[in-house]
């Protein structure tokens, strides 16, 4: 990992021994957690009740990013918040970076992602692969959400194989670049000031020439195009970017980055953060069916005491707390700065899976209901269906834990 | 402006309350706490004033069990520049002796004001910041939703029963602050990590025995659900009728 | 046999209806404690006076007039000193005040000037051994404490609609009583009472109430819960935290755990789903009514009568029904 983060100091398992388990944490997993972590859970989950949930629907039916709530998640230091202070970032351990996810994802997965994207797939980058320069640049500016930014890695012909790309940058003779080319399925693409496209800079299939451009949106060349008809994160910006002789000057190139390793890097801090967001979209629909469980009466008893229902709720709540138990583990190991992106691999691939059947039991334990906007289930149902899919697919992750089991690459 | 806030650590209340075998109290395992509703209002309001003014400090105050460092710890994520605990575990519902206690470390600290909210919503007291001016001998203006500071005097306005008054009163005071004066903020990222470095003082809590003492605790009779008139306009003549003959409020 | 000092509460030269809630609720003190008088304060401006025999058929055995300029606004440093010096004299066992804006203000102030306890906002209450044994809702009044005091003298203080005033006429003695400081020196000053609309009964004092929430959709449809009211003849309209966070309604009207506490004869929920805040404070009511579209909507699990529907439909109809059946 190429961080100069504090080594953050080891976490005992249990150190808030006087906290008890209730309702909404069997596992009392708060008491692993400590409190400036619980401080900062809790105060996202403020927000995102206060400011998300009640509008959250109506945006999701409208097909449109609540862009209003940017300022606020910026001035609450929400975006790139486990980066350094000296960078305008809050510094936080990656467990509270986790829990901040996973709060913003209670809300729905298109606010996760478009803070997953500025902070992950942006300013980590910056961090990571730029100049001292570049960093004092864009980094305080980013996590002010003075700017947006977005990640161009993805091409339409190119999803689960990014190395077979074929935007290219070209070097002048001056030092400047030249890019051409296009990425799909670009989240806060069109209201991005900044991208960070991904580019080869040499012909050939070698994945050895990838690096990394910061490109402002408005240079010539740069055009964007909003993804229409999406029945899947519609709370949330996806777009095509298009470079036809994109010119950038000799700075805009990540210097620390070198091949496909630099852009997987990213997607490893982001499906990291992924990994604890999908519970907080399991988490409310988990909520929700228990509520909607307690309240709905049918047969002139609360629908909760059939077994049947019961049972949903025993298997979502069980898939959950272990969800959890991986996340935090997995969090605690990177904090120590020893985990591995197969460890990550497994949380992405295991948690997005079990939100996302969460939240197809939530619906159908809704009944009619769960096809409303007004509940949460059928709009976090259908968003996971996209996380199921991007940040490596289910499938991926599959194929990377199976070559890690068995040392055979079946990508080959 | 050198601004005082006493807060409280309370229950959240959005559970269903048992009581113990004994009938003595209400059961706590299992319960979440936060900082009580009106005394965040009071801490936003100490902030605001702080803030407009450009200078002062913000000093929370806090009567409770040990655990009630992590609201202390909440007000300074919010932008309390210090705090006190007086440690106690005594769930007392006398409010002259946490008063008491409350005045004692306050006496000599040249507040400016000290703000309290206006009741806590665990005991339901509402009578600690009345009695700590009292004990202090500063003027106090109650359920205030609306406050003005200008120099060393100030202007509020209080809530009645479908009513309100128009206070003036004289720095240092007593407040206790109502809902409607504010909407209190959210702790920032950068703030929470702050308040870990801001000071934070524990001693414990000098309390003399209590005059008031709880006999017993019990739940509020339940209401029972009713019935389901019928649906739209057309459910009116039977709901009149019922409220003729059975309710008999009509 | 201990005496009572009940304060009666006024506002603009006129008594409140719980004022006569507290002598009922001293009278049934002085009984159960052996027997005592019990003396009423009644402070205003020149003229308070006038009102003291209506204290009297409510069983006020003397009531002791402060009328002085000074008290013609809300005077709470003036009169904190003057009831505890009062109440230091001997004469009495209890001191006992309403648990209003203003009672709430003053009990704890004269409790600390006097050194004792309080036991605020009593429900209900028996005396055990000279000791007031009352019951006082806490926890946003989901649990109820009955709590002890046994003080010289004791205060104690009752919440408003918890005893319903009785008539028990007394011979009307009046006592004229001087403020224990000069009313004029007082720091805390009201400079001016902003009724809500005078023409209106108050929430607290209203048998019926007509609360609006969201679902009425727009400020304006309010007109549709006064109309009702209107009709009722005796009700006042309030309002939940959304409602006057919105601005819709003023912040006085608001019912709830940081408003009103209220417990009408008739509670109509027009439009409220039933936020467990605003249910702190209106679940007290003797018969609630809720009119909503969503019928699973928390409202209907504490009415005693609910209508699933639209209450822009519902409320119209709803007066013209009220209208006629107290014309009839």
């Amino acid at each position: 990992m190429a961080t100069t983060l504090d080594p953050v100091t080891a976490v005992p398992a249990l150190p808030s021994v006087e906290l008890t388990a209730h309702a909404g944490d069997l596992f009392n997993i708060d008491a692993a957690l400590t409190e400036e972590e619980r401080a900062i859970r809790d105060t996202v989950r403020a927000f995102v009740d206060e400011k998300i949930l009640p509008i959250i629907g109506q945006c999701y039916v409208d097909g449109r990013f609540p862009k209003e709530l940017i300022p606020e998640m910026a001035e609450m230091g929400l975006l790139g918040s486990s980066l350094p202070e000296e960078y305008g970032c809050a510094g936080l351990s990656s467990v509270a970076y986790g829990l901040i996810m996973q709060e913003l994802e209670r809300g729905d997965s298109g606010i996760r992602s478009f803070a997953s994207v500025q902070g992950a797939l942006v300013m980590y980058p910056i961090f990571a692969f730029g100049s001292e320069e570049q960093r004092r640049t864009y980094l305080p500016r980013l996590a002010k959400a003075e700017l947006i930014g977005c990640f161009g890695l993805t091409e339409s012909d190119h999803g689960s194989n990014p190395s077979g790309m074929t935007t290219r940058a070209r070097e002048q003779a001056d030092g400047s670049w030249v890019i051409n080319g296009g990425k799909m399925w670009i989240t806060n693409g069109n209201m991005s000031d900044i991208a960070i496209v991904w580019a080869k800079t040499e012909d050939g299939e070698s994945d050895k020439s990838i690096r990394g451009f910061i490109v402002h949106t408005d240079t010539p060349g740069f055009s964007v195009k909003e993804t229409k008809g999406k029945l899947s994160l519609r709370a949330s910006v996806t777009s095509e970017l298009v470079f036809e002789d994109v010119h950038v000057a000799a700075n805009a190139v990540l210097p620390n980055s070198g091949g496909l390793k630099s852009p997987l890097m990213c997607l490893t801090q982001a499906r990291y953060g992924i990994a604890w967001g999908v519970l907080g979209a399991a988490l409310a629909c988990f909520e929700e069916a228990v509520s909607y469980a307690k309240n709905r009466v049918m047969f002139d008893r609360p629908i909760g005491g059939f077994q049947i229902q019961q049972v949903r709720l025993a298997d979502m709540l069980s898939e959950i707390v272990k969800g959890q138990l991986v996340a935090l583990h997995l969090g605690r190991l990177k904090d120590a700065g020893n985990f591995t992106p197969v460890q990550v691999s497994l949380a992405k691939r295991n948690n997005v899976n079990i939100a996302t059947e969460a939240a197809r039991e939530t619906r159908r334990l809704l009944g009619g209901n769960g096809i409303l906007a007004e509940y949460a289930a059928m709009r976090h149902m259908a968003n996971l269906e996209s996380v199921y899919t991007y940040e490596g697919t289910h499938d991926v992750h599959s194929l990377i834990i199976g070559q890690a089991i068995t040392g055979l690459n079946a990508f080959k | 402006m050198k601004i005082a806030v006493c807060i409280k650590r309370v229950p959240v209340m959005e559970v269903k309350f048992a009581i113990t075998a004994d009938g003595s109290r209400y059961e706590e395992t299992g319960l979440k706490y936060d900082i009580n509703d009106f005394d965040l209002w009071a801490i936003e309001a100490a902030l605001q004033l702080k803030e407009k003014a450009a200078a002062g400090s913000v000093h929370v105050v806090c009567l409770g069990p040990n655990a009630a460092q992590e609201q202390i710890r909440k007000a300074m994520a919010m932008g309390a520049d210090s705090g006190v605990l007086l440690e106690s575990d005594a769930r007392t519902y006398d409010g002259l002796t946490v008063a008491r206690a409350l005045a004692g470390e306050l006496s000599d600290g040249g507040y400016d004001l000290i703000l309290f909210g206006r009741v806590a919503i665990d005991s339901m007291n509402q009578m600690t910041g009345p009695m700590v001016a009292e004990l202090l001998d500063l003027p106090v203006v109650t359920n205030v939703f609306k406050l003005d500071i200008n120099g060393a005097t100030g202007r509020a306005e209080r809530v009645l029963e479908g009513a309100s008054e128009v206070v003036e009163f004289p720095l240092p005071a007593v407040l206790t602050i109502d809902d409607g004066l504010n909407k209190e903020r959210l702790p920032s990222l950068k703030g929470i990590m702050a308040a870990k470095k801001k000071p934070l003082d524990v001693k414990p809590a000098n309390l003399d025995a209590p005059q008031v003492t709880v006999r017993s605790m019990a739940l509020p009779a339940e209401r029972s659900a009713g019935r389901i008139v019928g649906e739209g306009a057309a459910a009116v003549p039977e709901l009149v009728r019922l409220l003729q003959t059975e309710a008999k409020v009509l | 046999m201990a005496n009572v000092l009940v304060v009666a509460e006024s506002r603009a030269g006129e008594l409140r209806k719980v004022a006569f809630e507290a002598v009922t609720a001293g009278r049934k003190l002085a009984e159960l404690s052996g027997g005592g008088e019990v003396h009423v304060v009644l402070a205003g401006a020149a003229g308070i006076g006038a009102k003291a025999d209506v204290l009297a058929a409510h069983g006020a055995d003397k009531v002791l007039v402060l009328e002085h300029a000074g008290f013609t606004q809300y005077n709470p440093e003036a009169l904190a000193a003057t009831l505890a010096a009062q109440l230091k004299g001997g004469t009495y066992g209890f001191g006992l005040f309403s648990a209003t804006s203003h009672g709430r203000d003053l009990s704890p102030r004269v409790a600390a000037k006097l050194g004792v306890g309080l036991v605020p906002d009593l429900t209900g209450f028996s005396v055990d051994g000279g000791a007031v044994v009352g019951q006082h809702p806490i926890n946003n009044a989901k649990v109820i404490a009955t709590l002890a005091l046994a003080g010289t003298p004791t205060l104690l203080s009752v919440r408003p609609a918890a005893f319903a005033p009785a008539e028990d006429a007394r011979a009307l003695v009046i006592e004229a009583i001087t403020s224990a400081v000069d009313p004029s020196a007082s720091r805390v000053k009201v400079i001016e009472l902003k009724q809500g609309n005078t023409d209106k009964i108050d929430l607290n004092d209203a048998p019926v109430i007509v609360a609006g929430g969201r679902g009425l959709k727009a400020a304006d449809n309010f007109k549709l819960c006064e109309d009702l009211a209107e009709a009722f003849g005796n009700a006042a309209v309030g309002a939940t935290r959304a409602v006057t966070d919105d601005g819709w309604r003023p912040h006085t009207d608001q019912i709830g755990q940081t408003g009103r506490n209220v417990s009408p004869d008739l509670y109509i929920a027009a439009g409220i789903s039933g936020a467990i805040q605003h249910l702190a404070g209106m679940r007290t009511s003797r018969t609630i009514v809720a009119i909503n579209k969503d019928k699973d909507a928390p409202i209907f699990k504490i009415a005693d009568y609910g209508i699933v529907g639209d209450v822009l439909e519902v409320l119209p109809v709803l007066t013209a029904a009220v209208k006629a059946a107290r014309a009839s």
